[in-house]
């Protein structure tokens, strides 16, 4: 008899389409949130498997914060229509421009924490039962924590003291009215899993995760790009170098690492013998030890 | 490189954090700026070593409290597997969240300090291994520093423990294995002080043990969880039903049924977005196509004609309690079985089982939070299933609160 087994990244993969569909057969109007990032380009890909040769069931959703790389935008457009999807935009700007929120102050200002409005707001507009997010149990501690099928009461909030166990394949996604849930198909995925994993499919990323020459200030120990939203401050220097980024977020905040690899199998390599964490160059992160935590009660991604 | 999905359970006290933060290291699966922030965590508190359990103890109740609330689940991979582990605290909402924890598990750790030797704890982590149906243990007889590293000694906790377990019937493979965890003796290499022991080390072993005959390769059953049909012209005749593969294997041209309705066809395709398929196999996500048009949705099985899931109402199951509102014989609960939701009422409450001393209680009136034992129910709709020992999907339920929407309890089929 044939020996019948699934190396890890087909496990993986396997488990991710199921609970893609799974969340497109238990939930009304669910969205898939899309930031431009590479895991959200990798769950946007695995939801391409899942349904296919139908298209996708559900809108991706991105959060836009208005500080993005130009980059990432060009990248965006380009995959959704790829996909044949639908997108819908929240935006931050808007939100600010509502008096929804009002604009962090002071030097290390982001608008990292805004867009939980934003995003709750979209989710409330369109009203979206479940979102799926690209979030992995490796890359945070109070993700470590979290579930496939992740609740969110009426005001969005997460109550990790509180989580229904899940067990086997079996996931409950029943909700009350109002209330909604985040769903996590790439939890079992580490950041190594997902280098290979874009490897293997043949998954194309935006430029800036490749090596690449920049101009670059040194902010708190963190590399920022020099950019529209990220100028240099007195006493700051502008500096050349050769970087690449190991996560996408607001380009405030999302710092860089100095790197040579400019190809896909250069960055394996790098990831392996990496000693920092991918969000150790997160400034989001760095606010608290609990910060992570204290946004995702909040309702963020 | 494959997947091995392991449970450890145990107290802080018993080296567990020691050993899985030593593997975690050992692997080059704890980065720096993760290193430097328990550090300064383990600082500011006070403690006198670095406290690995902070690494995944990162709700704030946990860090303030100093306790696991939940299930953690930890990466870390060498060059030949990949693996997972889901680690499990040993004291508040034991049982539930080990549990949870080995429902998907392919191996156990059980931790024993050679001190004390086999207790009530170690019966209890075995116990749930084997009603969960993990074949693989490893006895890790830690802390050996403390006992002189004596053969003897280890000798005797090995066959108390074998003695025990011999009246566990799905623990197939056990391997004691003398380590200390604090001085990373037979962890990841070999110890110089235990020139006795001739068997693996502890990562040897995880890296090695054979796993590939859990699936069940036998019984093909598919439960259908979404029905695709593209609406575009390329697609236009297509129709697929989607789901994950269940157990067995299946080819185009095999003669298959479709449950409860019992219409018959042959598969035409097992399509992927990468090309159709020659065969498929449990547990992978495909989509079927089937040569009729037969009417099939979510919650319908297809298996073949000659190897049918039993179509059942009343079911006879273990289960394990979770809520703090206990289960009522009559409740009505609702219930999750693969990819079909029904309604389901408890006839009646068997006996529980003591799981300290493995004895029966036959007058137990209702199930508390924690409780195991075994009942029968009657569902609305039959149940298209198997016996939780063959088939750990079609086997498995949880049952849940028509009006909180909570994950009341999960179920074994016997």
């Amino acid at each position: 008899m044939p020996d019948y087994q699934l190396s890890h990244l087909d496990q993986l993969e396997a488990e991710a389409l199921f609970i893609l569909r799974e969340t497109a057969a238990q939930f009304e109007n669910p969205a898939l949130l899309f930031s431009g990032g590479k895991d959200s380009i990798v769950m946007a890909h695995l939801a391409y498997k899942a349904f296919h040769p139908a298209r996708l069931p559900f809108p991706l959703v991105h959060v836009d914060t208005g500080h993005n790389f130009v980059e990432t935008m060009e990248y965006r457009d380009q995959f959704v229509e790829k996909l044949g999807a639908r997108l819908v935009v929240g935006s931050v700007q808007e939100s600010i421009d509502k008096g929804r929120v009002v604009e962090e102050k002071g030097p290390d200002a982001s608008r990292n924490k805004l867009q939980i409005v934003t995003l709750l707001d979209t989710i409330e507009e369109h009203q979206f039962d479940a979102a799926l997010g690209g979030g992995r149990r490796d890359e945070e501690k109070a993700r470590a924590k979290e579930r496939f099928f992740s609740h969110r009461d009426d005001f969005g909030q997460w109550d990790p003291k509180n989580q229904r166990p899940e067990l086997w394949n079996l996931f409950n996604g029943r909700k009350h009215q109002g209330e909604h849930f985040r769903v996590f198909p790439l939890s079992n995925f580490t950041e190594m899993d997902i280098w290979m994993y874009m490897k293997r499919e043949g998954i194309e990323l935006p430029s800036l995760y490749y090596a690449h020459e920049r101009d670059c200030v040194i902010r708190n120990g963190t590399i920022l790009a020099v950019s529209e939203f990220v100028q240099p401050r007195e006493g700051e220097e502008v500096k050349k170098m050769r970087i690449r980024f190991r996560t996408m977020g607001d380009a405030t905040i999302t710092g860089a690492v100095e790197s040579d690899a400019d190809t896909i199998d250069k960055i394996i390599d790098e990831v392996a013998a990496a000693r920092q964490t991918e969000r150790g160059n997160r400034a989001d992160d760095k606010r608290s030890e609990t910060a992570m935590e204290d946004r995702k009660k909040e309702g963020y991604f | 490189m494959d997947l091995l999905r392991f449970t450890t359970a145990g107290s802080v006290d018993d080296g567990k954090s020691t050993l899985i933060g030593r593997l975690l290291y050992d692997s080059k699966s704890i980065f720096e700026d993760q290193l430097e922030s328990i550090e300064e965590s383990s600082r500011k508190k006070g403690d006198e070593h670095v406290n690995l359990a902070l690494l995944t103890d990162g709700l704030r109740a946990e860090r303030e409290q100093g306790i696991t609330i939940d299930v953690a689940y930890r990466y870390f991979a060498t060059p030949k597997r990949k693996f997972i582990i889901a680690d499990t605290p040993g004291h508040v909402q034991y049982t539930r969240n080990m549990v949870t924890g080995a429902s998907t598990a392919n191996l156990a750790i059980i931790l024993v300090d050679a001190r004390k030797g086999v207790i009530e704890q170690t019966k209890r982590h075995s116990f749930i291994a084997d009603l969960l149906r993990i074949q693989h243990v490893i006895l890790a007889v830690n802390k050996m520093d403390l006992v002189d590293y004596s053969e003897e000694r280890f000798n005797e906790i090995v066959a108390e423990y074998e003695s025990f377990a011999s009246r566990l019937g799905n623990i197939v493979d056990i391997q004691p294995i003398p380590i200390s965890a604090l001085n990373g003796d037979n962890v990841v290499d070999k110890s110089d002080k235990m020139p006795w022991y001739q068997g693996p080390t502890f990562l040897y072993h995880l890296e090695n043990v054979y796993i590939g005959g859990e699936e069940n390769h036998v019984d093909a059953r598919f439960p259908v969880q979404w029905v695709t049909r593209p609406q575009s012209d390329k697609w236009h005749d297509f129709r697929g039903f989607a789901g994950r593969i269940a157990g067995g294997v299946f080819k185009p041209g095999d003669d298959v049924v479709v449950l409860p309705s019992g219409f018959k066809s042959k598969v035409k395709s097992i399509h992927t977005a990468d090309g159709d398929l020659e065969e498929a196999y449990s547990p992978q996500s495909v989509t079927l196509t089937l040569e009729d048009e037969i009417d099939a949705s979510r919650g319908d099985m297809i298996a073949k004609p000659n190897n049918q899931p039993k179509v059942e109402q009343n079911i006879e199951a273990m289960i394990c309690w979770f809520s703090k509102t206990p289960l009522q014989a009559r409740g009505k609960y609702l219930i999750k079985h693969t990819s079909l939701e029904t309604k389901a009422i408890v006839q009646e409450i068997r006996y529980q089982v003591d799981i300290n001393t493995l004895h029966k209680k036959e007058d137990a009136p209702t199930f508390e939070m924690n409780d195991i034992g075994r009942i029968s129910l009657r569902t609305a709709a039959p149940l298209l299933h198997d016996a939780y020992r063959r088939n750990r999907t079609t086997g498995s339920f949880i049952l849940v609160d028509p009006g909180t929407n909570e994950t009341m309890g999960a179920g074994m089929i016997v």
